[in-house]
């Protein structure tokens, strides 16, 4: 395992909710990180955020750790939950809110 | 760089041929997409591995070539 991966585990491994985002919650620098945020200040859920924008390690090492191609990516309780997309699938089915409360 | 639509389409029925495939160009610009697929291969299947299907399908060009792709996954009625 690379050190980025490490990393990149030691910070999904010790965080219940995580973001992987470009820009901060207050300052989203994409449209997509933006409406992660969204959804995620509107469940009123506790979680951390990791601006890749400040670490090209973990930017491109996020991309194959969850073999995901784009950002932002969802981790909760250590599972890659998905991007903005599926958030957005999984909130309108009530499904993200469910996700985040049974593990908050 | 922008992508015409048919050829995001193109791409997707290339790898998942019964695919229903809507896209929207969201800005006007050829730049910012939304895709909706429908597929009976994706019976079964979690969403991430839903999604995992279709961004095969675009070899390589999501998080590239294809940054503003917003896309929505669903089984056949």
């Amino acid at each position: 395992m690379s050190d980025t991966n490490a990393r990149i585990a030691e910070i999904v491994g010790s965080n219940n909710v995580v973001l992987f985002m470009k820009g901060t919650p207050l300052f989203p620098q994409c449209g997509f990180s933006s409406r992660a945020v969204a959804i995620l200040d509107h469940l009123g859920v506790q979680y951390e955020s990791v601006d890749v924008l400040q670490d090209m390690e973990i930017r491109q090492g996020i991309k194959s750790f969850s073999d995901w191609p784009t950002i932002p990516q969802l981790y909760v309780k250590g599972e890659f939950v998905g991007g903005s997309d599926i958030m957005m699938e999984m909130y309108e089915a009530g499904e993200l809110q469910e996700l985040v409360a049974s593990n908050a | 760089m922008p992508m015409p639509a048919k050829d995001i389409e193109a791409l997707i029925k290339a790898a998942l041929p019964d695919a229903e495939v809507t896209i929207t160009d969201l800005a006007g610009d050829g730049d910012h997409y939304a895709a909706h697929v429908v597929s009976a291969v994706f019976v079964g299947k979690p969403r991430i591995a839903q999604h995992k299907l279709v961004y095969a399908a675009l070899g390589g060009r999501m998080g590239g070539e294809l940054h503003a792709l917003q896309l929505t996954t669903a089984v056949p009625n």
